[in-house]
């Protein structure tokens, strides 16, 4: 809807609250990336600043919840004003989710840092996160389009995020039971692997929001939900 | 819990009380509602809005056939309640408005004591045999219009001594003491304070048991409180019709969207 309000201020309180989210997304953006490049360099001290950077992300979280609050409260918004709100509200937790996986993983880079690494790990890790990365931009930029195609296709695309860290998995795990003394940074690694891999959902919810935000409905979900890798692997090491 | 609600605000479409068909309507030059179609369903509140001059009122006041009072007024096209013609000749307007009745914008009691204003309809239409039957009917209809405890011992009291929002429970009171099957409802709180209104708002909800209530309304939020249909008229179209829950939040019309979110349209 791109015409305006009669009651100018409404839009200026609908332009604030989604221009807040958007601030959140490229904190959120930053520090993932941040994160996953202290993580590779072994470089402490950026991860620090990224596990203290989320406070500010939590802040602006906080103050969408509030305010969208008052604008349900004083300006009872309709149909898509509704959903402008509603998905604003959902994509604010979303990347207040994001930028808490973002944290952890900064606390593990931290927590692991003297110790050394699983066998190519880290490049596999590099290349999952600049995959779910990329889902997180696009997710937001088809938000500020109203680009639903683009977000079905993010919707799409999870499933390969969910599948690169299948493989992640089965590896690490294999390096853990070749050697219980990779079972230590092994955690950590795969921790960190499942981090990344629960932003690739965030990005889908993003990516889910936009299309009710600019359709009224829901996507349906058709995707094979259940992940059997890890049972899998149980059950043919039994 | 959930589904409670969901049960309770569901419109059986197949209880239609009211059909309209190509229905136009001309001041003189003005083509004030061009082909309006549409069915009403019973035991449903609907709500008609859009803005001024829309034709809302006009085309609620082609319901109980109050726009023959006006000269210049043209109705055409097919209006059935119950499948009955209410255009067709042999159909008397004054028992029509009975059974159709209409509450108005601004609390309109007679100059007559409390219980003559409900008594005036059943006593004109014959509905009663004896003193006893009309003090009945006159109970029963203060308490459907959530009125009686408040003037039970004031009842050969004027009317108009009653507060605005009495007032109009009142006149409510009024249009179901002859049995009506349809209410009409045009601006009916545009008057009253905001506490009134919900009582009036309650009201309403209740009296849909009952009846087939039409209201006209300026806030939206009030068609959106009250009613499970609404229908949504610009510019003498019936533009968009659907359940109000998806009016309100998914309107398939850009004209709708444009008035319900406060857009100039």
């Amino acid at each position: 809807m791109s015409e305006k309000h009669i009651v100018s201020s409404f839009d200026r309180d609908l332009e604030s609250i989604q221009a807040t989210v958007m601030k959140m997304g490229g904190l959120v953006e930053k520090a993932l990336m941040d994160a996953v490049r202290a993580l590779k360099t072994h470089d402490v001290e950026l991860a620090e600043a990224v596990r203290k950077g989320d406070k500010v992300v939590d802040e602006l979280d906080l103050t969408v919840k509030t305010d969208t609050a008052q604008l349900l409260a004083l300006r009872s918004p309709t149909a898509s004003d509704l959903r402008t709100v509603l998905s604003v509200m959902e994509i604010a937790s979303h990347l207040e989710r994001c930028g808490d996986y973002a944290k952890n993983m900064a606390k593990r880079t931290i927590a692991m840092a003297e110790s050394g690494e699983i066998n190519g790990s880290l490049a596999a890790l590099g290349r999952m996160s600049t995959f779910v990365e990329a889902m997180v931009k696009d997710a937001l930029d088809a938000y500020i389009q109203r680009d639903t195609e683009k977000a079905a296709e993010i919707i799409e695309r999870d499933l390969e995020a969910d599948q690169i860290y299948n493989t992640l998995f089965r590896s690490l795990l294999t390096h853990m039971m070749e050697d219980h003394r990779n079972i230590t940074v092994g955690m950590h690694l795969h921790f960190i692997a499942k981090n990344i891999e629960r932003v690739g959902d965030h990005a889908t919810g993003i990516a889910e929001q936009t299309i009710y935000l600019a359709t009224g409905e829901f996507p349906e979900d058709d995707r094979p939900k259940l992940d059997r890798t890890a049972l899998e692997y149980q059950k043919s090491e039994e | 819990m959930n589904n409670m609600r969901k049960i309770e605000r569901d419109v059986k479409m197949t209880d239609t009380k009211i059909t309209a068909r190509s229905v136009n309507v001309h001041y003189g030059d003005t083509h004030a509602i061009k082909d309006v179609d549409v069915n009403i369903a019973d035991k449903t509140v609907t709500a008609f809005i859009g803005p001024s001059g829309c034709g809302k009122s006009t085309f609620l006041r082609c319901l109980n056939r109050m726009n023959d009072t006006i000269d210049i007024c043209r109705v055409t096209g097919e209006i059935k309640i119950d499948d009955k013609d209410i255009n067709h000749k042999s159909v008397d307007p004054v028992q029509l408005r009975a059974q159709v009745g209409m509450v108005f914008q601004k609390p309109n009691p007679f100059p007559k004591s409390i219980y003559d204003n409900i008594a005036y309809g059943p006593r004109i239409h014959g509905l009663s045999k004896s003193k006893s039957e009309l003090d009945e009917i006159v109970e029963r209809a203060l308490r459907r219009g959530a009125i009686w405890d408040e003037v039970k011992d004031r009842l050969d009291q004027p009317g108009t001594g009653l507060s605005g929002g009495q007032q109009q429970r009142l006149c409510i009171a009024r249009a179901v003491a002859t049995e009506p099957e349809v209410l009409l409802m045009d601006e009916p709180c545009s008057a009253l304070d905001p506490i009134a209104t919900a009582q009036v708002e309650e009201l309403i909800d209740e009296l849909r048991q009952d009846y087939s209530v039409v209201i006209v309304t300026h806030s939206m939020q009030q068609a959106a409180r009250v009613s499970q249909k609404t229908a949504f008229f610009h510019l003498g179209n019936l533009v968009e019709f659907n359940d109000t829950g998806e009016i309100f939040t998914n309107p398939s019309d850009p004209r709708t969207e444009s008035y319900i979110t406060g857009r100039i349209g």
